[in-house]
């Protein structure tokens, strides 16, 4: 192996080859579960899949492409912490706006269900 | 007599790549890539905003993304996403290559990195040119151009809607020259809509000229901000992907030149890094805006 050859350090994880082909693999497949699935009628649950299947994909990506499996624990701390961050930010929008939007304009938002 | 103690000051001295205020190599790549990843959660908070945008849009008025994204095309966004997942993988492939000192590999990884990006770019250009064309556009510029004659309509047949609404936009609307001022009317009254606070009876004017939107068979009103929403979110994706870029195109400069191995990979890292956030970006994207049931 080359970093034997070498007086410095190795630093950082090497991936192996195998592992990042199999990740690859793994997510065009998952693209095509993602898209054939939008020919089934399932209602709510069709955006509940697609959901579950890009976050499988990103949580492939984050792990073995960025390396978070064998990185230093706290670049995940960051990372997840950000994500909570915008889930908070999303869900409260989210409560918000389906107390009262509705309501704001007769008409406006006929997709929402009337409390 | 390259010391394995990684402390050693004599180790230091010898080694070009570390800089003088960090104790040890691995230290100063852990640095590094915290720094980035602070980054990289920067860049979610910003993309964050688009997607709780998205969501207070989409739980609103379900009945126009759902209208909506039959204007997008499956395909180039499948294909789209199968680009940029393939280089996310030589991205990925040529960090490894740059730890382990494979040069020919780091440069051929890049290079594809680098096509791959700008094949996105590509198949992007040509569904924006679409969506140009059919005046599939955001907020005020929506205008959509319909198959059965819709042209002569737009230049004479809006007039009747507005004139149904309040007496001082129709004369408005009378006394303007070109139809677009109707256009802009219409789109200036959407726009101020939500703004209009609880009455016992609407603003009835107001109601029925945007109403006039609604003459294309079944098209629900406020189609515009799906397009909207799509343009800023693809937008901003496709200024990252631009940036990325140019990143990637940096680190293939100094490939070619021979400045990474095994003791000096940092940048190469760093910008996969950077170029896998893109990609994480793009895997939401597709199924929220192509995917729609």
């Amino acid at each position: 192996m080359a970093h034997e050859s070498t007086p410095h350090e190795q630093v950082g994880h090497v991936m192996s080859f195998r592992v990042l082909l199999a990740v690859w693999i793994a997510l065009m497949f998952l693209t095509y579960v993602t898209v054939a699935a939008t020919t089934f009628n399932l209602g709510e649950f069709n955006l509940m899949l697609a959901m579950g299947i890009a976050t499988l994909k990103a949580s492939l990506v984050l792990l073995f492409f960025m390396h978070l499996v064998y990185d230093r624990p706290f670049n995940a701390v960051i990372f997840i912490c950000s994500l909570c961050f915008v889930m908070l930010f999303v869900i409260l929008a989210m409560v918000d706006t389906a107390h009262y939007q509705n309501t704001l304009i007769p008409g406006y938002a006929p997709g929402m269900a009337p409390e | 007599m390259e010391a394995e103690t990684t402390q050693s000051h004599t180790s230091s001295e010898h080694n070009p790549h570390l800089a003088h205020h960090f104790g040890s190599l691995t230290q100063q790549f852990d640095s590094g890539k915290l720094g980035m990843w602070l980054f990289l959660a920067t860049e979610i908070l910003l993309f964050g905003g688009l997607f709780c945008a998205y969501s207070v849009y989409r739980a609103n008025h379900p009945e126009i993304f759902i209208y909506a994204h039959q204007y997008l095309s499956k395909f180039w966004g499948a294909l789209n996403t199968c680009v940029l997942l393939f280089s996310s993988f030589t991205m990925a492939w040529g960090v490894r290559c740059a730890q382990l000192g494979r040069q020919r590999g780091l440069v051929v990884c890049l290079a594809l990195t680098l096509l791959c990006g700008f094949v996105f770019l590509g198949v992007k250009y040509v569904e924006y040119k679409e969506k140009w064309q059919h005046g599939l556009l955001w907020g005020k510029y929506y205008s959509p151009v319909h198959h059965h004659d819709d042209s002569h309509e737009a230049a004479s047949g809006e007039g009747p809607a507005p004139q149904e609404g309040h007496p001082a936009v129709a004369s408005a609307v009378a006394q303007s020259m070109t139809p677009t001022v109707v256009l802009t009317t219409d789109a200036g009254v959407v726009v101020e809509r939500s703004k209009i606070l609880p009455a016992p009876t609407g603003p009835g004017g107001l109601a029925s000229l945007s109403a006039g939107r609604e003459s294309h068979g079944d098209e629900p009103r406020n189609v515009q901000l799906f397009f909207s929403v799509y343009f800023l979110m693809t937008g901003l994706h496709g200024v990252h992907v631009i940036v990325g870029l140019a990143c990637i195109g940096w680190i293939l400069r100094r490939a070619v030149r021979g400045d990474f191995g095994p003791g000096y990979f940092t940048p190469v890292d760093l910008v996969g890094l950077y170029w896998h956030l893109v990609d994480l970006i793009w895997i939401y994207l597709f199924p929220l805006l192509y995917l729609i049931h």
